[in-house]
């Protein structure tokens, strides 16, 4: 690690190191959004096909064989490039959407202002993460253009699928290999990130920012980063011992006497279970990591919105540290089916419901928030709403997911699939528009369209649900995930008007967000002028123009008298108390 | 959560590098941002530590995966160390008490001394790496490769990830040396010194951990 590098006050003046190799956190922060608006959009088109593809499979589509001349012979697609869309859709969401813009996009941007610093503690470890993560996306975007295509795996890539090579499938020769690399790649460039955000928040606070007085959105970057300092790190060891075992010969994860194909496969004694216990002790953590940024940017617009104190801040604090030290221990529920000893079962799926306490805590303070308050009702304000309502929503299913009894009917049914959707699918999407809604003014000093705004978000809403509810309902009838249709099953005939439903749900929310690119590009270019603080709230970022100066304030140096969250304070003599006010 | 805590607290105030902005209080440092000035010293070595957990956690999860692999099977056959891996622990415990005269001599403000000491660590260390270089090339020669054994196949991977966060504690020890001749450290600026100083020495306290993990269990 390098110590950090000496940057001016004043901004660099050519493109290059303006816009591309910029060491600005906020450049770098809508680098990592912008990243992520694409990879989301990527992934939205990957999941229309296979959402299609379900309901339709024996539809001849031309452009399908153009795509893929032999996943797709005759322009119907194979079982086996439906999974290789799925596997791609699964990481890119996962990877370069949930993980890249709450935290780094937003966090970038967000947490140095919010916080009153002029910069990241870092800011070249900063510009090479980005650059990395930038480089792992295109790794990975090459799985598709190699021979045999993108991976069939899933996004977990389990052994010993993803690990004997092209025998097993196309994808899993130089498509698998890649998507390794790129993933190894990923956690490079999350750990330099991580590395950066939390010697950020420690050391760079503004005199008078004491931790409990860190907006709630800090406080979850903070732990968010933590999580993926520690969770990135196993994840790349078990990436690089996957990769040996495909590319040197090795046996870690592969068990003796496979045969794939009709060839015998020369490897012995490795354990599957192994990688998986690797993979989801970095993998639960890394449901946080999508969700933790939304719970703060919600706690953060529900209290703005509602022109109340955040209901409880100290329990919120201890809720988000205690769901971020307990996401370490529950990485078994994954595994209930994978033949554990029913003591260790007991213990995980204790522990899961355990880590229902903070997060119910946290709901519950949500609400307390809400109760009472002068509520208007933004865009912002709607996409916040509605982060609580999916996570809720989402949540519940999960503490059926939790009992290993039940669990084992519902693992690998789309029951499996409508929850982690609900929750850190959709839930995180939701905090990441209404951080777009509320910080839109900020970034571009001009106001987002809420007519606009509004129709997007009640086509949404109503749209996501409409998917992902009736998933829950298929999953209990039975119905398989990682299913490329469902044509032979007698027992499923009965389910598909929900899923041709389900289908038409997707079409139609996906053409909804049109609505929301027309909004940012519109608003980009003519928006209303933007005040420096159009939302009336409390952190530090509104005390400064919009859009901010390069060094963030000026050449001054804030200085911190208030909690964040001080609305509606009896006897003063505004409805809200801006951190830097006079004490 | 303590440590934060007390990071927190133990501010000082920097003095304010822009005429007019408000005096400094007690209690933390204005937000450095890569400024230069304490704040940013302070979160160079907090981000180092930083490091420091993310290295832990990746060996942590390496030997916890050794560990279960090695209890799960029946096949494993373990690798006899190379002699030259003792010769190489010694080169390493060297190169690290020369860094740290080094360090001590630049307090005192012995620039030369500093450079010379620093030299001769950067250069122990070096040869730390190529002794490795020969460690594996006796197994090779053994005809004990990489995908042999399980124990094998640990005994690379551990010793050459070791060896990969050498060759980045390298590059900062040559960054350091350099940035040393041109005059850009000194007894006042430590920084640099100390971050890379700090890493050599807990590579060198990994090290001692991986030869145990590997002379045990290996
Ligand atoms: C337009 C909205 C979306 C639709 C219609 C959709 C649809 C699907 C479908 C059909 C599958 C395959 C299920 C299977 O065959 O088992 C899937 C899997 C998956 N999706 Fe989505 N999805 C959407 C958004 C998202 C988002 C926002 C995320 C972010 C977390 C996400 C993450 C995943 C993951 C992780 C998988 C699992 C892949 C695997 O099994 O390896 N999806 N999705
Ligand atoms: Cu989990």
């Amino acid at each position: 690690m390098s110590s950090p590098s000496v940057h001016a006050h004043q901004a660099p003046t050519g493109f290059i190191r303006k816009y591309i190799f910029s060491l600005d956190h906020k450049v770098i922060g809508l680098q990592y959004y912008f990243l992520a608006l694409f990879s989301v959009f990527l992934g939205m088109a990957l999941s229309l096909l296979m959402r299609w593809h379900m309901v339709f499979p024996d539809m001849k589509i031309a452009f399908f064989e153009k795509l893929w001349p032999a996943g797709a012979p005759g322009g119907v697609m194979t079982p086996e490039l439906y999974l290789s869309l799925m596997t791609m859709h699964g990481t890119i969401m996962v990877f370069f959407v949930l993980t890249t813009a709450p935290q780094s996009g937003f966090g970038n941007y967000f947490l140095p202002i919010q916080i009153g610093a002029e910069d990241m503690a870092f800011p070249v470890l900063n510009m090479l993460s980005f650059w990395t993560t930038f480089l792992a996306l295109v790794v990975m975007v090459m799985a598709f253009f190699v021979e045999g295509g993108a991976p069939l795996g899933g996004w977990t890539a389990y052994p010993p699928l993803s690990a004997v090579g092209a025998v097993a499938g196309p994808g899993q020769g130089a498509g698998q290999t890649l998507w390794v690399v790129s993933i190894a790649i990923f956690c490079g460039a999350s750990l330099m990130g991580a590395i950066n955000f939390i010697a950020t928040t420690i050391d760079l606070r503004a005199p008078g920012m004491s931790l409990m007085r860190l907006p709630l959105t800090c406080w979850t970057w903070l732990i968010t980063a933590i999580l993926g300092l520690l969770g990135f790190a196993v994840l790349l060891s078990a990436g690089i011992l996957l990769l040996l075992d495909r590319t040197a010969g090795t046996s870690f994860f592969i068990p003796g006497g496979l045969v794939f194909s009709d060839q015998i496969i020369n490897h012995k004694g490795g354990s599957p279970l192994l990688y998986q216990h690797l993979f989801w002790f970095f993998g639960h953590p890394e449901v946080y990591i999508a969700i933790l940024p939304g719970m703060g940017v919600a706690s953060q617009l529900l209290s703005t919105f509602s022109r109340k104190p955040i209901f409880g801040y100290r329990a919120m604090v201890y809720a988000i540290i205690g769901i971020g030290l307990m996401g370490f221990v529950v990485w078994g529920h994954h595994m209930f089916m994978s033949g554990m000893s029913p003591y260790s079962a007991m213990a995980f799926s204790v522990l899961t419901m355990c880590i229902g306490v903070p997060s119910a805590i946290k709901t519950f303070n949500w609400i307390g928030t809400l109760w009472g308050g002068k509520i208007r009702f933004t865009t912002a304000m709607l996409f916040a709403l509605g982060f609580v309502s999916l996570f809720v929503s989402g949540g519940i299913s999960g503490i059926f997911l939790g009992q290993p009894a039940l669990d084992l009917y519902f693992h690998d049914t789309y029951f499996v699939v409508g929850h982690f959707h609900m929750i850190m699918g959709v839930a995180a999407i939701f905090g990441m528009f209404a951080g777009t809604f509320y910080w839109f003014p900020k970034m571009f000093g001009r106001m987002m369209h809420e007519g606009m705004g509004k129709l997007h978000f009640y086509l949404t809403f109503i749209g996501v649900y409409c998917i992902f509810t009736p998933m829950h309902f298929v999953g209990v009838a039975g119905n398989p995930r990682r299913y490329a249709d469902f044509k032979e099953f007698e027992f499923m005939q009965n389910l598909m008007p929900l899923h041709v439903f389900m289908t038409w749900a997707a079409v139609a929310t996906a053409v909804a967000q049109i609505i929301f690119v027309i909004n940012l590009v519109w608003s980009m270019k003519s928006g209303a002028k933007a005040p420096d603080n159009p939302w009336e709230s409390t952190t530090l970022e509104w005390s400064i123009p919009s859009p901010p100066p390069f060094d963030n304030f000026g050449g001054k140096h804030p200085i911190v008298n208030h909690g964040p969250y001080e609305y509606g304070v009896p006897g003063a003599p505004k409805d809200h108390i801006m951190q830097t006010d006079p004490a | 959560m303590s440590a934060i805590a007390e990071l927190s607290k133990s501010g000082t105030g920097l003095p304010a590098c822009h005429s007019g902005s408000p005096p400094p209080p007690k209690t933390v440092d204005r937000g450095g941002g890569g400024g230069g000035g304490r704040a940013s010293r302070r979160a160079s070595i907090t981000g180092l530590f930083v490091l420091f957990a993310a290295v832990t956690m990746f060996f942590a999860a390496l030997t916890s995966a050794m560990v279960v692999r090695r209890g799960l099977s029946d096949d494993w056959v373990s690798t006899a160390l190379p002699g030259v891996l003792w010769f190489n622990t010694a080169l390493l415990l060297a190169s690290s008490a020369a860094l740290e005269a080094g360090h001590r001599k630049l307090k005192s403000g012995d620039r030369s001394r500093f450079n010379l000491y620093w030299t001769a660590g950067s250069i122990l260390g070096a040869c730390f790496l190529g002794g490795q270089y020969f460690a594996w090339s006796e197994l090779n020669a053994r005809g004990v490769y990489v995908f042999t054994n399980p124990s094998s196949s640990f005994f690379y991977v551990l010793t050459i990830a070791h060896a990969v966060h050498l060759v980045g504690g390298i590059l900062a020890l040559l960054y350091v040396g350099v940035q040393a001749l041109r005059l850009r450290i000194g007894p006042a600026v430590r920084t640099p010194v100390e971050v890379a100083s700090y890493y050599w020495h807990f590579m060198d306290g990994l090290w001692i951990y991986l030869m145990l993990l590997l002379f045990v269990w290996g």
